[in-house]
């Protein structure tokens, strides 16, 4: 019953941080390269655009839903299990949502480095 | 890609490892914190690691935020990982501690696929932008990308999602 527990959790940090990441990429490319737009237009406006961008904010929403849930499959479940299972898991959903919802072109040689990432992220905190 | 692109992708590695560290070393010092009283952990902050710790992850943040600005989801992530590998390394090295067989496999699985990213092109969504309109002043720009399909509104930087 424990085990349900720990993996609804990690679905959940997975769900949210790859919601999370796709609308802080979207906000961020809204708001445009941020080293030309600070040269021409000052750091100011670098921070009023990207905190006054509806994306930015919702993605930083989720990203804080990501870190409650972990805090709760980490009591319920080992951080030798939560954390490696979580941070793969994540890459993987991550390269798949950027391709449906960013239109990012993810050929092969993308395909093979987040698995390899993904793979070696396990092993590392297993 | 040019050098400053690079010197934003090591920080946004640098920063996440080194903030993650620090935060694990100071909240170690700290204790845990038990579930009734979970308003301690506002003290936590008091710790000079863990405000260390805090510091080193919003310069993270905003590293990451400017990567994102200028290249794609599924380059930052893979590219950046090599924060892991640091980890490791420092563990060893540094600390002395001992890393298994499997570790130093999940490394150079790491490394490669960071290697593989490596080659690629860091944005596939819509062509390079023309650099010479980054240079140009904004009044001059403004004219310029009205006329720019890509851009909906007349507005200096503004991509096309």
């Amino acid at each position: 019953m424990k085990a349900i527990y720990t993996w609804s959790a990690i679905l959940a940090i997975v769900f949210a941080s790859v919601v999370g990441d796709i609308l802080l990429a979207r906000a961020m490319k809204q708001v445009g390269d941020v080293g030309a737009l600070r040269r021409r237009a000052g750091l100011g406006v670098v921070i009023g655009r990207t905190l006054s961008n509806p994306n930015f904010l919702f993605g930083v929403t989720a990203m804080a839903v990501a870190f409650f849930s972990l805090l709760f499959a980490l009591s319920w479940g080992d951080v030798s299990l939560v954390a490696p299972a979580a941070a793969s898991l994540t890459f993987i959903g991550n390269a798949v949502a950027a391709k449906i919802f960013l239109h990012e072109r993810v050929d092969h040689r993308r395909w093979i480095a987040v698995g390899l990432v993904a793979a070696g992220v396990a092993l590392l905190a297993g | 890609m040019n050098f400053r692109k690079y010197l934003v992708l090591g920080g946004v590695t640098v920063f996440a490892a080194a903030g993650d560290s620090m935060l694990s070393h100071g909240m170690k010092q700290v204790g845990s914190i038990s579930v009734d009283r979970l308003q301690s952990v506002i003290f936590a902050v008091l710790n000079p690691w863990v405000a260390i710790g805090i510091l080193l992850l919003l310069a993270f943040f905003a590293t990451y935020m400017t990567a994102l600005s200028w290249a794609d989801l599924t380059y930052v992530l893979p590219a950046t990982s090599l924060g892991y590998v640091i980890l490791a390394l420092v563990a060893r090295f540094v600390l002395h501690e001992h890393v298994s067989p499997l570790r130093w496999l999940g490394i150079a699985l790491i490394t490669g696929g960071v290697g593989f990213i490596a080659g690629g092109p860091e944005i596939t969504t819509h062509p390079p932008e023309d650099k010479s309109v980054d240079q140009l002043s904004t009044v001059v720009a403004a004219p310029l990308l009205a006329k720019d399909a890509r851009n909906g509104a007349p507005q200096v930087g503004a991509g096309k999602l």
